[in-house]
């Protein structure tokens, strides 16, 4: 599976009643609030194996799937 | 303001905690979001339980209660005390004040310094700070610094970003002069422009406490509160953290004032295990010596969180050894600050349960 589904397996896991594939931008959507940004950041550490910095935990980050692919990219990895 | 006080101590910590403990599973279904999307904060944010006072108890009567508790177990005399500091949000009146009642009702002497300083995050730290000031001109007296809320009086249950977190609690701190004693690093920011971001909007004489502002309303976010209730903007709250705590915190272990490696323990305020966990990543603090789990145990007592964290995760050191510590907090106001302060070697460490 490659990163970009990944992610999106994890968007369906934490708002299963969302169809994220068709939305432009998950947050003026309405499709992930302050705390799903909180799950999604930890669920992204344990998956990607990184460390994702408390200055980029920013709604920006998680308007899209590319947004989200790029936070991971630039976090530190673990380990 | 930056500082450094000398020749004071702290020579006993109290906590007194209410029986009432509700549990997170059991809160669940008063929140207006899908019961998956909350369970999971469970882990993340370190929800699991927290202690409530019941609905007619007050700061003043677990003042008393402690403060009672002290004497009548003789961990001091009725003489011995200088002044009482209380330090909270949660006043019985606007007159008279909680440490005038408190004082009152332990039958302390007329001649002894009451004082209420409304703080609440960073209430332990300014409450040190106010007993530090107090002890120069006290010589021979102890100060009673008594530390906490019962904030879940002006929390909606309906409220998912601030209700699960609450926890009612109240310490008891005595402070003493000592000349052996090392000095003690402080350091006190504040800034009353982004004050907003953690607000009780009414109850106040700027808006009193009416019908009105007892209406619960869904203000954008799901969440259910009146105006008489904490309102909290997290995510400003938790950049806050990030920036003006984290740089500090920063500063202050790279200006060669400390090295990270020689504090025993990180006493920090306790806001939640997310917000905890990524300022310590930030800063470069150990996780084994920065504690986190406040919440999960008895919930976020505001500014009794620091010496609750101390007294539950590390009693028998405090009584029995000296402790090298860092003293964190930070929020309302907003507010924040570090202290490095010795702390051990204690007459007295307790936690206990009232019925209050």
């Amino acid at each position: 599976m490659d990163e970009k589904e990944k992610i999106f397996e994890m968007l369906t896991e934490l708002r299963p009643e969302f169809d994220y594939k068709n939305s432009q931008n998950f947050i003026e959507d309405g499709l992930l609030d302050s705390f799903d940004i909180v799950s999604l950041t930890t669920m992204l550490e344990e998956s990607f194996k990184v460390t994702i910095d408390g200055m980029s935990i920013v709604p920006e980050n998680y308007e899209s799937v590319d947004a989200i692919l790029a936070l991971v990219k630039d976090s530190k990895s673990v380990g | 303001m930056i500082t450094q006080f000398s020749g004071k101590k702290i020579s006993a910590m109290l906590g007194i905690l209410p029986q009432l403990v509700s549990n997170f599973d059991d809160e669940v279904g008063n929140y207006s979001f899908p019961t998956q999307q909350t369970m999971r904060l469970k882990k993340v944010m370190g929800y699991k339980q927290h202690r409530l006072a019941a609905q007619n108890s007050t700061v003043s009567d677990f003042g008393i209660y402690g403060l009672n508790y002290m004497l009548q177990n003789q961990w001091m005399k009725k003489e011995d005390i200088g002044a009482v500091v209380v330090v909270s949000l949660c006043p019985d009146f606007f007159v008279p004040h909680n440490s005038n009642i408190i004082a009152g009702k332990c039958g302390l002497n007329c001649d002894v310094i009451c004082l209420d300083v409304a703080q609440g995050c960073c209430g332990f730290l300014i409450g040190l700070m106010q007993s530090f000031m107090l002890l120069d001109h006290l010589p021979n007296k102890k100060v009673v610094l008594i530390n906490g809320d019962v904030l879940s009086h002006k929390i909606s249950k309906k409220d998912r970003n601030d209700y699960p977190l609450v926890g009612d609690a109240i310490t008891v701190t005595v402070i003493e002069n000592d000349d052996d004693a090392k000095p003690i690093y402080y350091e006190m920011h504040m800034d009353g422009s982004r004050g907003n971001s953690l607000k009780i909007p009414a109850g106040g004489f700027r808006m009193p406490s009416s019908s009105e502002t007892a209406v619960m309303k869904d203000l954008g976010d799901g969440n259910f509160r009146a105006l008489d209730h904490v309102h909290m903007e997290g995510s400003e709250i938790f950049n806050f953290v990030q920036t003006d705590v984290a740089q500090m915190l920063l500063n202050v272990f790279e200006n060669g004032s400390a090295k990270i490696e020689d504090f025993d323990y990180f006493f920090f305020h306790q806001p939640n295990r997310f917000m905890l966990q990524k300022l310590s990543e930030k800063v470069g603090l150990p996780k084994d010596k920065l504690f986190m789990n406040l919440v999960e145990n008895y919930g976020n007592p505001s500014g009794a969180s620091i010496p609750l964290t101390a007294i539950h995760n590390c009693r028998e050191s405090l009584l029995t050894k000296n402790n090298h510590c860092c003293l964190s907090a930070f929020g309302s106001g907003l507010a924040w600050g570090v202290m490095f302060m010795d702390i051990g070697n204690l007459n007295y460490c307790e936690m206990i349960e009232s019925n209050l």
